[in-house]
């Protein structure tokens, strides 16, 4: 944990986009809301979610990130109660929910299809849940109002579910699980049959919902741009495991392992072998680099002879015409051996003499450049010390 | 400017073709069931003559458009009100309703739980489950019922099983009863009730059920609420394949019931052979017929307004 908190504050600088007022995780006095203790799920011999244990706060914006059969969707549908785990136990607010039927747990889910009743107009899909509750009529129809106006469907209450647009059905299905203010609100790949235009704006509303409610949202997703913009903190799955708990900055800029690394953002990995470790710094021996390799902000401590793998983001890479300075660290030589112009980014392609490929960013700041990259150029590429992060695992 | 692609054309006799298809069944209907209505509704006009063919009039075109009107002049519905003065057809008609409105709701009741099985069974299996309720189809339907004589009669397999396992003391006296009738119906008429139940409910998204049950509904109740709606066409589908040939149903009363088993498939057949009542018999048809349009129309309409919704 120590290690996790250096890795995000050295001194004065942090990482990521930090919510300043909301980090319960970090708060050894708060008590979780959602907690996962030692789950199993095994499908015959198959362990689907294995030896799992996780603490969700409350009011947090929770994903569950990983590839498809990593178990996320079974962890979500165990706290929904669809499915029961082979061992440990879910606490929800206190309670154990151990043999608690779906219908009597204080959870809504978005289903991934949406899952709306295609027999039912959009109002009598959102009052379903609050008609099994035996609520009095008006208060039901008020909760609907109230719901359509939440997700601007009013002119559609009597609108049957195959008449609505895709974006249309997702908010009806939003609403439906919203309406019986459950305590925690589960999404299943929410955003996944939406186009990519409005996937974004919905990110964004259901960040704003999310907090204008209080509310606490569990969310699986496998796509690490929607986890990357919505969530507090991401759990990264992996073949059942988590393999990584943290803020979205700190998942992208420290990740843990190299699994990590790889699943979230485009990511250069280097082999190499520590040659001197010092307090949060070291020099790696690198074949592909001439020369040795110095990075700082090392969050693990290393021994000499340790094989590691160094991650560079193509981002932090520096690319350059002229020779850098002498005495500017991580300096490598290489030519241009493809280029992609994505309009705000341009992907460089970098072909170092060991015959290695370094993938180099930049954003496109300016309209106008004065000397272009083009193919086959003589480059540098050069990274600061503190750019590069050293994996263990 | 756009130009709307043309259709290429296929010449004159694409296009007659093209026109007569549509035509197929209706000229189908016309052949083999509107025509023959027609005659048999004219039979029902006619009187009982011992005669060949055992009616009077016959419409012989050699006496000419005299001969013609002469012999329409001679049909008279008398049959028709025979048939509401005689109790026989009367209760006959509403015993054969009850039959096969009892039969149709056994049928539902089991037939409900075979499909949703079989729907929810693993895919692979799907196809085979399929083959096993089509099977008993390649047996003659006759040699089936009369199967269950065997198994029904009070020396037959049944009865010697349940006394063999000490269950009753006599023999079970249901042949030639009621219940051997509904045994016989419910036996042959299943994959009738199953085949669309299962259509239906293989496109049922059980998910649906999942989220009814997040949402605070208990199985039970979101089997009522969810699956039974949206099951809907397959019932009223299963339901009408069932009732209707029921209601005219002659071979199961015949072979299985007994005297008390008033079936108007039965009347009708000792009208039109023992009696050689044609017209009666004939009459008896066309009310049939016109009392299962009914339903039928019924369920058309409901259709309808289906699709007009999902629309």
């Amino acid at each position: 944990m120590s290690m996790a908190v250096d890795g995000r504050r050295r001194g004065s600088l942090a990482i990521g986009a930090v919510r300043r007022d909301f980090a319960p995780w970090a708060d050894p006095a708060a008590t979780p809301f959602i907690r996962f203790e030692r789950v199993t799920k095994r499908y015959g011999d198959v362990a689907a979610v294995a030896d799992l244990s996780l603490d969700i706060f409350e009011r947090e914006f929770f994903c569950l990130l990983g590839p498809s059969g990593c178990g996320k969707t079974t962890l979500m549908r165990m706290l929904a109660g669809f499915e029961a785990a082979s061992e440990g136990r879910i606490v929800l607010a206190g309670q154990d929910l151990s043999g608690v039927p779906p219908y009597r747990r204080p959870v809504n889910m978005m289903f991934q299809s949406y899952a709306l009743f295609p027999h039912m107009s959009v109002e009598r899909n959102i009052a379903f849940g609050l008609e099994q509750d035996r609520l009095p009529k008006a208060e039901i129809t008020e909760r609907v109002v109230e719901m359509l106006r939440l997700v601007q469907l009013e002119p559609f209450a009597r609108r049957r579910p195959a008449q609505l647009s895709g974006g249309q059905r997702q908010r009806v299905a939003l609403a439906r699980a919203l309406a019986k203010r459950p305590k925690v609100l589960l999404l299943d790949e929410p955003l996944g049959a939406l186009d990519k235009k409005l996937r974004e704006e919905t990110q964004f509303e259901l960040m704003d919902l999310q907090v204008k409610l209080g509310m606490t949202f569990l969310v699986v997703t496998h796509d690490q741009e929607e986890a990357m913009t919505m969530a507090d903190r991401i759990a990264v799955m992996d073949h059942g495991r988590i393999v990584q708990v943290a803020t979205p900055g700190e998942i992208y800029e420290q990740p843990a392992s190299r699994y990590v690394a790889e699943f979230i953002g485009d990511v250069n990995i280097l082999e190499g072998k520590v040659s001197e470790a010092g307090e949060g710094r070291c020099t790696l021996a690198v074949a592909d680099a001439p020369a040795s390799v110095s990075v700082a902000g090392v969050a693990e401590p290393l021994k000499p002879g340790q094989e590691v793998a160094l991650a560079l983001r193509p981002e932090k890479l520096v690319l350059t015409h002229e020779a850098p300075p002498a005495g500017t660290p991580n300096v490598f030589a290489g030519t241009v051996w493809d280029i992609g112009y994505l309009g705000d980014w341009t992907i460089y392609l970098v072909r170092l003499a060991s015959g290695r490929t370094l993938r180099v960013s930049r954003a496109n700041a300016t309209r106008f450049v004065e000397r272009p990259l083009s193919w086959d150029d003589e480059v540098f590429v050069h990274f600061a010390p503190e750019a590069g992060v050293v994996l263990t695992r | 400017m756009d130009v709307a692609p043309r259709p290429p054309d296929r010449g004159a006799f694409g296009r007659a073709l093209g026109a007569l298809i549509p035509a197929v069944p209706f000229l189908w209907l016309t052949f083999f069931f509107l025509i023959p209505f027609v005659i048999v509704f004219k039979i029902a006009l006619s009187e009982p003559a011992t005669a060949q063919p055992p009616y009077r009039p016959v419409f012989d075109l050699s006496f000419g458009l005299e001969g013609l009107s002469e012999a329409l002049s001679q049909l008279s519905f008398y049959n028709f009100s025979l048939l509401f003065e005689d109790s026989l057809y009367f209760s006959s008609f509403i015993s054969s309703l009850r039959i096969a409105a009892v039969s149709t709701v056994l049928l539902l009741a089991i037939g409900f739980p075979i499909a949703y099985a079989m729907a929810k069974a693993p895919e692979r299996w799907r196809p085979t489950l399929l083959m096993l309720v089509i099977l008993p189809f390649w047996t003659s339907f006759l040699i089936r019922v009369y199967a269950w004589i065997g198994i029904l009669k009070p020396e037959g397999l049944l009865s010697a099983l349940l006394i063999n396992l000490g269950l009753i003391g006599e023999p079970l006296q249901i042949m030639n009863t009621d219940t051997a009738v509904f045994i016989g119906i419910v036996y042959s008429y299943l994959p009738f009730m199953v085949l669309p139940l299962y259509a239906t409910l293989e496109k049922f998204d059980y998910n649906l059920l999942e989220a009814a049950e997040d949402l605070g509904c208990p199985p039970l109740r979101a089997f009522w609420r969810i699956t039974v709606p949206l099951a809907m066409p397959g019932i009223l589908a299963g339901c009408l394949l069932c009732f209707i040939p029921v209601v005219g149903e002659f071979v199961i009363p015949d072979l299985l019931g007994g005297s008390e088993t008033l079936m108007i498939g039965r009347t009708l057949w000792s009208e039109f052979f023992s009696n050689r009542d044609w017209p009666l018999a004939s009459a008896v048809a066309v009310v049939l017929l016109v009392l299962l349009v009914g339903p039928i129309v019924a369920y058309r309409d409901i259709e309808a307004r289906r699709w007009e919704k999902a629309k």
